[in-house]
């Protein structure tokens, strides 16, 4: 459903644009209908300007992003198949008005001839949806709802469009412990609806708690992906496992990583391409170590 | 060095009446421990951490006591709290990497701070602190924007370390790191105990897995009040509260599968802490008991196992060695 | 699993408020002395521009009346011009030309500042830049060149051509401030999902982002209403003001010119100063406070 190919995205900095920075280099996966792909970096890994630039909210500078085989085109027609949430709740909401205006905007935009009395049953369904009761956040301004339940509004208001795609942008960061696990599971239920959902997060634990395939992005480039269990039961790049060794684990120690002996890059003879294929669906990029590149295939 | 904290109580002043933050606590932090203290947001912890340091003004000290080493901390009195800010209890604030001057270097930030506290360092002891914390010298030269997250929070945690004090409150400080960092922070935080440079140390925090890889025990609080205290290794494999178990399962390991073992968290929220002044009816017009949540046990309406004895408000109770639990249904 | 109900319910609407936003901001209003004092003040000052024209009919406050250079007593309460004309009379009908001047300067430069700084903030880029090298121009124009050449072709000028050209030029500042706080609104998640929701960009920046800075655009317009007053009072002094009516900048113009302070007519120039004085320092002592109302950081709470 959604393919990109060597999309990259370069800011330009400078007074007069002379320099030039590269937040995302070269990346290409998809994601197809029914899957969630989680596309897991640290801070300045790139993965925010991806789902930005999927939702059409930043131009792509080189690459191809397409969606059902469609160019990535912001608009009142893309927008009623990709919809976002993102990381602060708080902040997604006009402070000035109540919380649902979030819904009055889809209302005015998407369906202005729907009678205002279907409206309000059709909000009240999606708000159900959710699994929160409409009497306790309707009619609230956001400084009077919890952060879960904001976030949980912002999927109800996306459920009222005919969603096909969904771009979570760290939406459980600053929500508790206690209410990750709903939201989460909130997004397991839309993508076993046929919903693609990129899931995008820092959190290894929550990644692979609900992905089918995953994707490390490191200083804008895929450095392993594929398979959500090949990638974590067998990760092959040192940031990998480097991110794995370094999530703290109830019950469990904290060690460091284990070092790679070989880069299984170019161990495996790959040429011309970024990622090389070491076993079905499972993507590594060259491991930077120092002596790569000089071993022959 | 001990701490004992008792019955503590610390509400907020605000328009529409006072929110009781913190609502009777009471605990003790032995020589050389941490402690961290878990909780959702809302729950205190970081109530807790300023209240005694005594740092922010809208707070009122409403009842209780903080003994340090004998002596009682004047917790109302902002002007004899000085004596002890920083140099016997330092706190480490939430967010206090974001706070720091973009304008100015992080050497001439540290001379200036200490100057103004009427205290000077050598140079050479502050580049001892800063390698303990695993940063170079030449930090000092550099400008906050220049430092990953890990590296502002490591050299605030210098200046508020720098007079010894003996015990150091840690409020979130890996909060806004990436996992690579946080294991840093954590290190540094470790070190600087294990260095004898502080004492002891509360770790608040709302992320339990990275809690429990440098607590020696940890509390748990839920609206105000604790809700289970234990060492960590007891609290993690055994823990009697429902509110532990529940906020336990609700983690997910690197490895659990939503299809294989679909997690749940825990429905509803924490009850609101404001106790506005005017009278409110003490039974609903149906004729029922009063939803004050100031009676009886907080977590009831979230609680699995609640019924009619919850009514009334559970007594902290010792139900192993150091291992104690507010709840009628752990004992 | 429905959620389950609220352990504390919500009290019936009798008996609490609904929480909003700007219901805080009302409380310390009223309790805010600086923000009474200055209101209270300008307040006064508008009703006797207002009503005292009104009272006094239609006479020509210009027209020679009384006995030339008197002093205030029974009849003319603050005395006479050297011509013999009733300071009181020009006064009350300058004080309604000065607010004039300062509604329609300042009305005029608020919405032009707000037009070029929301744009150039929300759009930023290629229009930026274009709307920064305007705002630059406009800013280093000198004002009283520019009125200087005006005055050289116009016969006649009126007090609100006068406020018409004091708000195409003192814009520039006020346009900036608001470029600035939209920068800063814009990268706000709301905008992005207002634009998630199909709307455009002028749609964006009045329904969302102007709303977030009202009380930001409410102190803009005091301080360019003040702004106007002192500018059309300055002008009026040095002889480009408006050629019929009056308005207290004249009056200290002629006061000045016919010697009044050498010759110890007091009454003359003291009210009209008194009275630019008490508005333009009304209104910022008022917009300091709504500052502090404003801005719970700076409540001395």
């Amino acid at each position: 459903m959604l393919t990109l190919d060597r999309v990259t995205k370069t800011f330009r900095a400078g007074a007069f644009g002379g320099g030039s920075t590269t937040a995302v280099d070269r990346v290409s996966f998809e994601v197809a209908p029914g899957e969630l792909v989680s596309l897991i970096g640290e801070s300045g890994s790139g993965k925010s300007t991806i789902g930005r630039m999927v939702l059409g909210l930043t131009h792509v500078s080189a690459g191809s992003l397409t969606l059902d085989g469609e160019r990535v085109r912001p608009g009142k027609d893309f927008y009623r198949r990709v919809q976002g949430v993102f990381q602060d709740p708080f902040s997604c909401y006009n402070p000035v008005f109540k919380a649902d205006r979030v819904f009055a905007l889809v209302h005015r935009a998407y369906h202005p001839g729907v009678p205002d009395r279907e409206w309000a049953d059709r909000v009240e369904a999606a708000v159900r949806d959710v699994r929160l009761d409409p009497g306790q956040v309707l009619g609230r301004y956001p400084h009077q709802l919890s952060g879960g339940q904001l976030q949980r509004l912002l999927i109800a208001r996306a459920l009222l469009l005919d969603l096909r795609f969904l771009v979570a942008d760290e939406i459980t960061s600053m929500l508790d412990a206690s209410t990750r696990i709903d939201v989460l599971n909130l997004l397991a239920g839309l993508k076993e609806r046929g919903l693609g959902v990129l899931y995008i997060t820092h959190d290894l634990s929550l990644g692979t708690y609900l992905a089918e395939r995953t994707v490390v992005l490191r200083s804008g480039r895929v450095v392993e992906r594929g398979d959500t269990q090949k990638v974590f039961g067998n990760p092959l790049h040192p940031y990998t496992r480097t991110l794995l060794a370094a999530v703290p684990r109830l019950n469990q120690p904290w060690t460091a990583a284990e070092p790679v002996e070989a880069c299984a890059f170019h161990a495996g003879g790959a040429r011309d391409t970024d990622l090389y294929e070491t076993e079905p669906d499972h993507f590594v990029a060259c491991a930077g170590l120092p002596d790569c590149g000089r071993t022959s295939a | 060095m001990t701490l004992t904290v008792n019955d503590l109580r610390v509400h907020y002043r605000t328009l529409r009446g006072e929110v009781r933050a913190l609502d009777g606590v009471g605990f003790d932090l032995a020589d050389g421990e941490i402690l961290g203290l878990a909780g959702e947001s809302g729950c205190g912890k970081t109530t807790l951490g300023k209240s005694l340091i005594r740092l922010d003004g809208r707070m009122r000290h409403a009842g209780g006591t903080v003994t340090l080493d004998g002596d009682e901390l004047p917790l109302s009195d902002d002007r004899a709290m000085n004596a002890y800010r920083f140099h016997r209890i330092s706190l480490v604030p939430q967010y206090s990497m974001s706070a720091l001057n973009p304008t100015r270097r992080i050497g001439r930030m540290i001379r200036e701070l200490l100057a103004s506290r009427g205290v000077t360092v050598d140079t050479d002891e502050l580049h001892r602190r800063l390698a303990l914390v695993g940063l170079e010298p030449d930090v000092l030269d550099r400008y906050p924007i220049e430092l990953s997250g890990g590296m502002k929070q490591r050299a605030v945690m210098v200046i508020s370390t720098l007079l010894d004090p003996s015990v150091l409150i840690a409020d979130e400080v890996t909060s806004a790191l990436d996992v690579s960092n946080q294991q840093a922070v954590v290190g540094a935080l470790t070190g600087l105990r294990d260095k004898g440079l502080v004492t002891s140390m509360i770790f608040v925090t709302h992320d339990l897995g990275l809690t429990s890889h440098i607590a020696d025990s940890i509390m748990v609080m839920y609206a105000g009040k604790l809700a289970e205290k234990a060492p960590t290794k007891a609290l993690t494999t055994g823990p009697r509260h429902p509110y532990t178990k529940m906020l336990i399962g609700s983690l997910p390991q690197v490895g659990a599968r939503h299809k294989d073992r679909p997690l749940s968290g825990i429905e509803g929220s924490p009850p609101s802490l404001l106790d506005p002044p005017t009278r409110r009816p003490t039974t609903t017009p149906a004729g029922g008991p009063t939803g004050r949540v100031f009676d009886g046990c907080r977590f009831r309406d979230r609680c699995p196992l609640a019924d009619s004895g919850c009514a009334e408000e559970p007594p902290v109770v010792e139900v192993a060695p150091r291992h104690t639990v507010a709840c009628w249904k752990a004992a | 699993m429905s959620t389950l109900p609220d352990p504390a319910p919500d009290a019936p609407p009798a008996e609490a408020p609904v929480d909003r936003p700007g219901r805080e901001s009302l409380h310390y209003a009223v309790r805010n002395p600086k923000l009474i004092i200055g209101v209270s003040l300008v307040a006064i000052l508008l009703a006797v521009g207002v009503i005292g024209p009104v009272l006094l009919g239609d006479g020509n406050p210009n027209e020679y009346v009384g006995p030339q250079a008197a002093a205030p007593d029974g009849t003319y309460w603050m005395g006479t011009t050297t011509f013999g004309q009733d300071v009181y009379a020009q006064f009350v009908h300058g004080l309604r030309a000065t607010f004039l001047v300062g509604v329609v300067g300042g009305a005029i430069a608020a919405v032009i500042a707000m037009l070029v700084g929301f744009l150039a903030g929300y759009r930023g880029g290629v229009t930026d830049e274009i709307l920064n090298m305007l705002t630059n121009v406009v800013l280093v124009i000198p004002a009283l060149a520019v009125l200087l050449i005006i005055n050289a072709y116009m016969g006649v000028r009126s007090v609100a051509v006068q406020g018409l050209f004091i708000g195409l030029t003192s814009w520039p500042w006020a346009a900036r401030a608001i470029r600035a706080q939209t920068f800063s609104l814009r990268t706000r998640e709301f905008v992005d999902l207002a634009r998630l929701s199909g709307s455009g960009t002028w749609r964006i920046v009045f329904r969302e982002i102007a709303p977030n800075m009202s009380s930001y655009l409410f102190m803009m317009f005091i301080l360019l209403f003040g702004g106007s007053i002192l500018i059309a009072s300055s002008l009026d002094f040095i002889g480009l003001g408006p050629t019929e009516g009056v308005s207290l900048g004249l009056m200290l113009q002629s006061a000045q010119q016919w010697s009044a302070l050498q010759l110890g007519m007091w009454w003359w120039f003291v009210p009209p100063g008194a009275g630019i004085t008490a508005i333009v320092g009304a209104l910022y002592v008022a917009n300091v406070g709504l500052d502090e109302v404003f801005n719970p950081k700076l409540r001395e709470s």
